[in-house]
């Protein structure tokens, strides 16, 4: 009955009667011919004798980014017929998917990143010193070079840089009387006296802050976090930054519950709160929503004794430590992020605004020359400050956790810090291991 | 004279074969991507993996002490009984009387069931931005704040950021409820429908009035498996939560101040392992996670006798 009720089924699906043997063995010719067209499909690109480079890039927000970054690609297979580049765009979780990428032997050639030291032990990139003649090297800042050097090799080469601001509405300052923010107790008098109810008075993210902060605070008074392979911020000062930090947040002065976040201009354009925080990516997004009516600074000294500050942010290309083609992906970052000047500038400032690393490139780059965005670059140059490649994301969460902790919780600043200072020597301690 | 078959014709044989090679690409499937994958994780979880999933750097327990001297890691596992706390018992509640109701109504019953039933096929992530950026955003258009305006009050509160009081249980929880009240509420109905009617009618014949009492003495002791089989597959569902908390808490790329405030052992894991790269301790603390999961089952099997006759 059961062979029936199959014969009868064939008899529905297909013009002639099937029996089992004969489906099994069509579904065997299906799938060796979809595995065969797989690896025909590579074979093409081998017989052809060329190099095939994939190159991972995040997707970028920007309009014209994406067919930027093909045509690049376009541009170096036309000047080197026997290299074909896969730029892969991808959407999403671009860190998550990176990684996992990167553990497998199918990861992309070349890829956008930051060098860790784990990265480097896991061979996930290689050094590229060679791309770094004196002439190079000297092009581009040395605080920029730092986060790519990891036991005196160089493993990235910059793309793009980003640094942040403090947006503030610069009609509003002029009717009120008001100056930039010198010291951190200058901000919170300002985000007190710009809170007017339905507008709040600064957006430093929904968390209150904490994320966007977490370093800046503590580098805002010269105090900083990791320094020779050692644990540096275990500090009073940097304590009394965080306690600052709650006391803002105390003062219901901050935009909390956004529906976006500080990365994005929003909460600022449309009148959400007086002053934000936030990129100078954001910047044509301003302009375009509010015309010229704002100025930025960088994040104020936390006191007299300190200093102004901002990130050195961007993004970098490295190279797959398990390509198989080590030299020729070398050879197309080289091409594309040393030797074009072209694409650089576009790369940084035809779509959003970034500066872009090399000195040279970000000194002819005619969008950087005047206004608020020439004093966002300065301050890169001035006060540009980052994290060392040897902090890594453990570190991070640990130290997210203790400012939560004080901020949120109104725990002991002091006890917080050098609890996360403990967690962050112990990481450090097995990360060199 | 006897026609002698191959082994492989008879018809015992033949059905044995066939059973195998149908049933085999299932088997092979559930070996790749489901078995071999949790003897993987064990194998990991003693080894030292971070940037890899290579195992034989052993380690012996080490990724394992770590994760139980991890103040973090045991705060997130208090941080999920407090969630299971809270959800299972107003799931089981919730579910329960929106069944009854709608077991009982006169009219337009398959219109409930649907109703209710649908925020079950919504996905968590949707939910949790919905929660998050509609109805609990900290503006004082935010539809939780104009609740509290229209009642007359003049505060704007940040539901998702503010620890003292902790409102962003509220925003977590009822996400949940949201989510998940119209699958149990289908259980119960099945369950419901299984009770056979002329228990109520002897009851009526002995004087019972219908109500709290037929309840009490006849619907809820028939639902018993039922209601065990709710509780387990909820409090499994509490121990596995993490779209909820890390859409409504984690805000996405750069901001992660609020994950603190409540963080679940599969967000920490997540972090530790997708985040950090430590795919050793990372797999270490998913086996204390499932180790825990299988107590609590089993306690809870004891105390309510799941799968005693009833």
């Amino acid at each position: 009955m059961q062979r029936d009720h199959g014969n009868r089924m064939g008899q529905g699906l297909f013009r002639r009667p099937m029996s089992r043997r004969g489906f099994v063995q069509r579904m065997i010719v299906a799938g060796g011919a979809v595995v065969y067209a797989g690896a025909e499909n590579y074979n093409y690109v081998a017989a052809q004798g060329k190099i095939k480079l994939t190159q991972w890039y995040h997707q970028y927000g920007e309009a014209g980014t994406q067919q930027a970054a093909q045509r690049y690609a376009q541009e170096y297979t036309k000047a080197n017929p026997n290299v074909e580049v896969d730029m892969v765009w991808k959407a999403g979780d671009y860190t998550t998917a990176l990684n996992a990428a990167l553990l497998t032997a199918a990861g992309p050639d070349v890829y956008e990143g930051s060098p860790t030291v784990a990265m480097v032990k896991a061979g996930q990139c290689v050094p590229l010193d060679d791309l770094y003649t004196p002439e190079v090297k000297a092009d581009f800042n040395p605080t920029n070079l730092k986060g790519e050097t990891i036991n005196g090799h160089i493993y990235a080469v910059k793309m793009i840089d980003d640094t942040g601001c403090l947006y503030y509405r610069k009609k509003q300052f002029a009717d009120k009387g008001l100056k930039p923010p010198a010291t951190f107790d200058d901000l919170m008098n300002l985000a007190k006296e710009l809170n007017s109810g339905r507008t709040k008075g600064l957006f430093l993210g929904n968390d209150g802050g904490i994320s966007a902060t977490l370093t800046l605070l503590p580098w805002s008074a010269k105090q900083d976090f990791l320094v020779d392979n050692k644990i540096v911020f275990n500090t009073p000062q940097t304590a009394a930054t965080y306690e600052g930090l709650k006391k803002l947040n105390d003062s219901g002065a901050l935009l909390t519950g956004s529906p976006t976040d500080w990365f994005d201009p929003s909460a600022f354009t449309q009148g959400l709160a007086a002053m934000q925080w936030t990129g100078l990516w954001a910047m044509p997004g301003i302009k375009k929503a509010i015309g010229d009516d704002f100025d930025i600074t960088p994040w104020p000294a936390f006191d007299a004794n300190g200093t102004p500050v901002t990130f050195w942010g961007g993004w970098a290309e490295m190279v797959n430590g398990k390509s198989k083609n080590i030299d020729a992906a070398k050879a197309f970052v080289k091409w594309l992020w040393i030797d074009n000047a072209t694409n650089q500038k576009d790369w940084a400032l035809s779509y959003g605004f970034h500066v872009p690393p090399r000195i040279s490139a970000a000194k002819s780059a005619t969008p950087l020359q005047s206004g608020p965005a020439k004093e966002a670059a300065d301050n890169l140059n001035k006060y540009g400050k980052l994290t060392p490649p040897e902090w890594d994301t453990a570190m991070g969460t640990a130290l997210t956790d203790a400012v939560s902790n004080i901020v949120k919780n109104g725990k002991d600043a002091a006890t917080e810090v050098a609890a996360a200072a403990k967690k962050c020597e112990e990481e450090l301690t097995r990360e060199m291991a | 004279m006897t026609v002698r078959v191959p082994f492989w014709r008879r018809s015992n044989v033949e059905a044995n074969i066939a059973f195998w090679v149908l049933i085999a690409p299932m088997l092979i499937g559930l070996g790749v991507f489901v078995f071999w994958p949790i003897v993987w994780g064990l194998l990991l979880s003693f080894s030292e993996a971070r940037n890899s999933i290579s195992i034989g750097h052993w380690v012996g327990w080490r990724n394992y002490s770590d994760m139980l001297s991890d103040s973090a890691f045991r705060k997130s596992l208090l941080t999920i009984v407090i969630f299971t706390a809270f959800i299972v018992p107003l799931t089981f509640a919730l579910s329960l009387v929106l069944a009854v109701l709608v077991h009982t109504a006169s009219f337009g019953r398959p219109i409930f069931r649907t109703v209710f039933f649908i925020p079950t096929a919504i996905s968590y992530v949707v939910a949790s931005l919905v929660w998050r950026m509609g109805f609990f955003n900290g503006l004082p258009y935010g539809f939780a704040n104009m609740v509290l305006y229209w009642f007359g009050s003049s505060k704007v509160l940040d539901w998702i950021g503010t620890a003292h009081p902790p409102y962003y249980w509220l925003v977590l929880v009822t996400c949940r409820l949201w989510l998940q009240v119209g699958f149990y509420m289908i259980l119960f109905l099945a369950g419901l429908q299984e009770i056979d009617q002329s228990l109520y009618e002897a009851s009526w014949v002995d004087g019972a009035t219908p109500g709290w009492t037929t309840f009490r003495t006849i619907t809820l002791p028939m639902l018993r498996n039922t209601s065990v089989a709710v509780i387990l597959l909820n409090f499994i569902a509490a121990f596995q939560a993490f779209d909820e908390f890390y859409n409504i808490l984690g805000g996405g790329l750069a901001t992660s101040g609020n994950v603190g405030l409540a963080r679940p052992p599969l967000v920490y894991l997540y972090q530790v392992a997708i985040g950090q790269q430590d795919y050793g301790r990372g797999s270490a603390g998913a086996f204390i996670l499932v180790a825990a999961i299988i107590i609590f089952t089993i306690v809870q099997g004891r105390i309510f006798g799941f799968g005693r006759r009833s």
